[in-house]
């Protein structure tokens, strides 16, 4: 998938045709669009952009609908710590294109829209260039490299609400309305965008599907692991010597990310927390480094591996100051449409702040507790169902920072009166 | 189908929800934002169960059930979850019940109780911000809001109006006009549907039962009251009498004992609103004036049309509501039958609208001195507010008559609470009044029930005109658009605001759905066979108010008080 990255001019569909470009898709349009979702289905893979629901299924919900139909690219990576998608779309933007291609002629919609974060300003101009070239060249528009099938992509600009990433609120905001989830079911593929069917995926999972259709989907299927095929980007970042964006094969653990990729934590300090996924993700310690980036293994934090962030945190933080200040982003963030997030990550910001303040008691913590439960039980989109993963899984995992603070607090009642 | 609920065996229909499913086998689970009418939104997340096999906790109201689901809804994990949440909501909502309207009759309140919430682990997050009591009908007051979304749905979904929105994000969220600009500033009808449908009371009407407190204990002003069509098949519900329990005469009884000099009778000015509105429809059919007539009874429909459709204005009825020919006649007829000053009679009326609050403000709806005709309007929830502070008890009221001359009334204008009755009421008159015969059938049962726009066709003078009437403002829109695409096929529309007609009204009792609606209505068609008069043209006191003050129906006297004209706004 980064094959081509610093290879070829992201700004020239030549040097991208050049280099193989849009070859698969030429190929693909003489296949028909149940083979294509076979060879997805074979490959096994999942959505990369966080929540690794099977592609095929996806594909084939959608392909048995009638009438008008539309692709979704979610561009919107608000998920802090991740920058996969901006790569993928200023280094080889037309990458991006050519799996949308695939996809749209596979399930039969005519029209795309791509929903990049209004803060990506550069990758914006790159896409819209990459577009105009390739209606340029015929690989947009009518009758496509000769072929009966016409299709053309859109940009979008969000306004910078993280929810905009969640399915629901990302086909509001495209509608032109406040970025607010809808009820499931009835599903995207069922009743999308502006009422239609609708396929919505990550950057990387449509960046993915020309090296699915190019090396088939059966060979594909046997890169990665038991649990996870292909490779998937990760975005490391944090207290490591080279923060970057790595193409890995799924089966490599975090601590080889970390070591070997990332080479440590710098000035001989001590990795204490690593925050996977992102700010929704889980906060493990450094002796379960040795798992595998593998999404299925990821369920025992009560999470999946996200969009691929690894975000290193060395011995000089305090878990509470960065548990405060990942609860303040989701109550910012919070779209306010269900009760439990709405008015569940203010509450849970000041039970934090009690425990930040060493002024906790263990009614404080059994709250927290139950009200993080019950927020990652009850609400409404994946926003508040993973927002609490960091805390759920620190009471877990760092229980005696917990317990510590508690008994601080009871001490220093007990010094003062 | 087959599944299971709490271990127990269940049947049901493809589609069916498991609150629908629970709901048949009389099992309780409790909801907040849900209202049978409106869509789901599933945002207060309170009936969530749990579902075996699935992850998290499902929300009943708006996950189907399968075959062989098995659906847990009273574990200690969904009990846990229903407390944490109501405490969550309660910690941005300003609880300070026993200084509420909704006070025991709030669903947030009562959800409270029945979860048992005696300690709210959580502190309040409430930031206060200004009630909004700038428009006569409505106040706002967002501390109690609860983003529940009724009211955004009704106003949006139901009325077609956009006015009120979700805006801002996390609990900083609220609910109301775009900007957060008071609703008289906005294109806002002020139906009162929103009101209506509000679990708390952060949407209610302007309370006046103060002023008319006042008024009944001052010995120099002479109060009467009217009461319209829709109250009396609804005010019993607030008097835990049964939905849609007719109430009269002990209507009238309990009145007397608020204090009111005199109780009157909306019905008696429907009537006479039937009378000059059929003229004038006649009128218009035979001297080539603009049709289709449109009525012109619903003040909110009215407040919609000249803020939204100026060029349609000509096809609305010239007639005043029956409410304002009731003010008119009681400060100019009555008051000089009665040899008294006109600003000594105070006229409040009763109505289940909000919409008629704004309505009698209204500048051009003064006879004398800049007086309002109508001097101040109370809803039903209002006049049972009044009866329960004085503690009026339905069951031990005598049966009491209206009294005269604004008494006597026909079972034509009783039929003005349902949608549809206005038509139904105009047609038996103008029917007989062109026709010269009596009509067959006097009831026109395909402009009856709850659906959105209904049809009739009506053979007059030879030639048979289509009628349509409509209920809820969306449907008044797609009415109305054909209207002015020059489209419309019809000669005479009636559009009410509320989805039933008045008897589905914003001032009406809470809990008002359609199961209320049609009991409502039901009761309204009784009383029209109930009555010996069934046509308007037919009222006796009608007629002796023509010979005796008005001349004829839209005679030049006539124009001039029962008459008024429309002019387009913002």
């Amino acid at each position: 998938m980064t094959a081509r990255f610093g290879v070829i001019d992201p700004f020239s569909i030549e040097d991208f045709t050049n280099h193989g470009g849009y070859d698969v898709l030429k190929k693909v349009l003489s296949m028909k669009g149940e083979d294509i979702i076979d060879e997805v289905r074979l490959s096994r893979i999942t959505g990369r952009g966080g929540a690794s629901f099977p592609t095929y299924l996806k594909m084939q919900a959608m392909a048995k609908e009638t009438g008008e139909k539309y692709l979704v690219c979610n561009a919107d990576e608000g998920e802090p710590g991740n920058f996969k998608d901006k790569y993928l779309m200023e280094r080889d933007p037309h990458q991006l294109l050519e799996g949308m291609l695939i996809s749209g002629f596979a399930v039969g919609a005519k029209k795309a829209y791509i929903y990049v974060r209004g803060e990506y300003q550069s990758a914006i101009y790159l896409l819209e260039h990459a577009i105009s070239e390739a209606r340029k060249y015929g690989y947009l528009g009518q009758d496509i490299c000769g072929q009966d099938f016409s299709f053309d992509i859109e940009i979008r600009q969000g306004g910078g609400a993280y929810v905009c990433g969640e399915e629901f609120a990302l086909l509001e905001s495209i509608e032109g309305k406040p970025g607010r989830t809808r009820v499931k079911p009835p599903f995207p593929t069922e009743v999308g965008l502006f009422g239609q069917p609708t396929l919505i995926n990550n950057v990387e999972t449509f960046s993915t599907l020309p090296h699915i259709l190019a090396m088939g989907g059966e060979a594909y299927g046997l890169l990665g692991s038991d649990f996870a095929s292909g490779t998937k980007l990760i975005s490391l970042s944090g207290n490591v010597r080279h923060k970057g964006l790595y193409e890995v094969e799924y089966g490599v653990s975090i601590r080889q990310v970390i070591e070997e990729l990332g080479g440590g934590v710098p000035e001989g300090r001590a990795i204490n927390m690593v925050q996977l996924g992102g700010a929704c993700g889980p906060i493990i310690p450094e002796h379960l480094l040795d798992i595998d980036i593998d999404n299925e293994r990821f369920e025992i934090f009560n999470s999946k591996m996200g969009a691929g962030a690894i975000i290193v945190i060395d011995d000089r933080f305090d878990l509470f100051e960065i548990l405060i200040r990942t609860m303040r982003f989701f109550e910012h963030e919070s779209c306010g449409k269900c009760a439990p997030c709405r008015e569940g990550h203010i509450q849970i910001v000041k039970l934090l702040e009690k425990f930040y303040d060493t002024m906790v008691t263990k009614k404080d913590y059994e709250s927290l507790v139950s009200l993080a439960n019950v927020i990652h039980e009850t609400a409404l989109c994946g926003l508040g169902q993973t927002s609490t993963t960091s805390i759920l899984a620190t009471v877990e995992f760092f229980q005696y920072y917990y317990q510590q603070r508690i008994r601080q607090s009871e001490r220093r009642e007990w010094v003062q009166s | 189908m087959n599944a299971y609920i709490n271990h127990i065996p269940v049947e049901f229909e493809k589609g069916m929800t498991i609150l629908d499913v629970a709901k048949n086998y009389n099992i309780n689970i409790p909801t907040l934002c849900h209202y049978p009418e409106l869509h789901i939104n599933s945002d207060c997340r309170i009936c969530s169960v749990e579902i075996d096999g699935r992850k998290g906790l499902k929300t009943a109201c708006s996950t189907p059930m399968h075959e062989g689901m098995k659906v847990i809804t009273n574990s200690p994990r969904v009990l846990n979850a229903r407390k944490t949440i109501t405490e969550l909501i309660l910690s941005n909502h300003d609880a300070n019940c026993t200084a509420c309207t909704r006070n025991l009759n709030c669903e947030l309140q009562s959800l409270a109780k029945n979860l048992g919430i005696d300690l709210n682990r959580f502190p309040t997050v409430l930031s206060r911000s200004p009630l909004d009591l700038l428009n006569p009908s409505l106040v706002r007051n967002n501390n109690r809001c609860i983003k529940c979304g009724r009211c955004v749905d009704v106003c949006k979904n139901v009325q077609s109006m956009h006015v009120l929105e979700t805006m801002h994000r996390g609990h900083k969220m609220t609910v109301g006009p775009a900007f957060d600009d008071p609703l008289n500033d906005r294109i806002c009808t002020f139906c009162g549907q929103c009101a209506n449908v509000c679990p708390v009371g952060a949407i209610m009407e302007k309370d006046n039962t103060d002023i008319v407190w006042e008024k009944l204990h001052d010995p120099s002003v002479y109060v009467m009251v009217q009461i319209a069509p829709a109250v009396r098949v609804a005010v019993g519900e607030t008097l835990n009498q049964k939905d849609g329990l007719i109430s009269n005469g002990k209507l009238v009884s309990a009145l007397r004992h608020l204090g009111f000099d005199h109780i009157y009778d909306t019905n008696f000015t429907a009537d006479l609103t039937i009378m000059e509105e059929g003229t004038e429809l006649i009128k218009r059919v035979t001297e080539g004036g603009v049709l289709p007539m449109i009525t012109s009874c619903c003040p909110a429909w009215i407040n919609l049309a000249e803020q939204r459709y100026a060029d349609v204005l000509d096809h609305i009825s010239t007639c005043k509501s029956p409410q304002q020919m009731f003010g008119t006649l009681a400060k100019t007829y009555f008051a000089d039958k009665s040899n008294m000053d006109s600003r000594d009679i105070y006229v409040v009326s009763v109505m289940p609208c909000t919409a008629k609050k704004y309505e009698a403000s209204r500048k051009e709806f003064s006879s004398f001195y800049d007086l309002p005709d109508v001097d101040i309007v109370l809803t039903t929830r209002e006049l049972s507010k009044m009866f329960r502070q004085m503690g009026v008890d339905f069951s031990f009221m005598e049966e009491e008559s209206f009294d005269n001359p604004f008494g006597i009334t026909t079972g034509a204008a009783q039929l003005f609470g349902a949608s549809g009755g206005v038509m139904e009421a105009a047609l038996r008159t103008v029917y007989e009044l062109v026709n010269k015969e009596p009509l067959k059938d006097l009831n026109f049962t395909s402009v009856r029930g709850l659906k959105g726009i209904k049809e009739a066709s009506v053979n007059l003078g030879g030639n048979d005109v289509k009628v349509a009437v409509s209920n809820g403002l969306a449907n008044a829109k797609k009415l109305v658009d054909q209207v002015r695409r020059g489209e419309s096929p019809y000669t005479f529309i009636e559009i009410m605001a509320c989805p039933g007609g008045c008897i589905g009204g914003g001032g009406q009792p809470y809990g008002t759905t359609n199961e209320v609606r049609e009991a409502r209505l039901e009761s309204t068609y009784f009383i029209d066979e109930d009555m010996v008069c069934r046509k308007s043209h037919e009222n006796e006191m009608i007629s002796s108010l023509y010979e005796e003050y008005l001349g004829e129906p839209n005679s030049k006297l006539a124009h001039h008080l029962l008459h008024t004209y429309y002019q387009a706004r913002k």
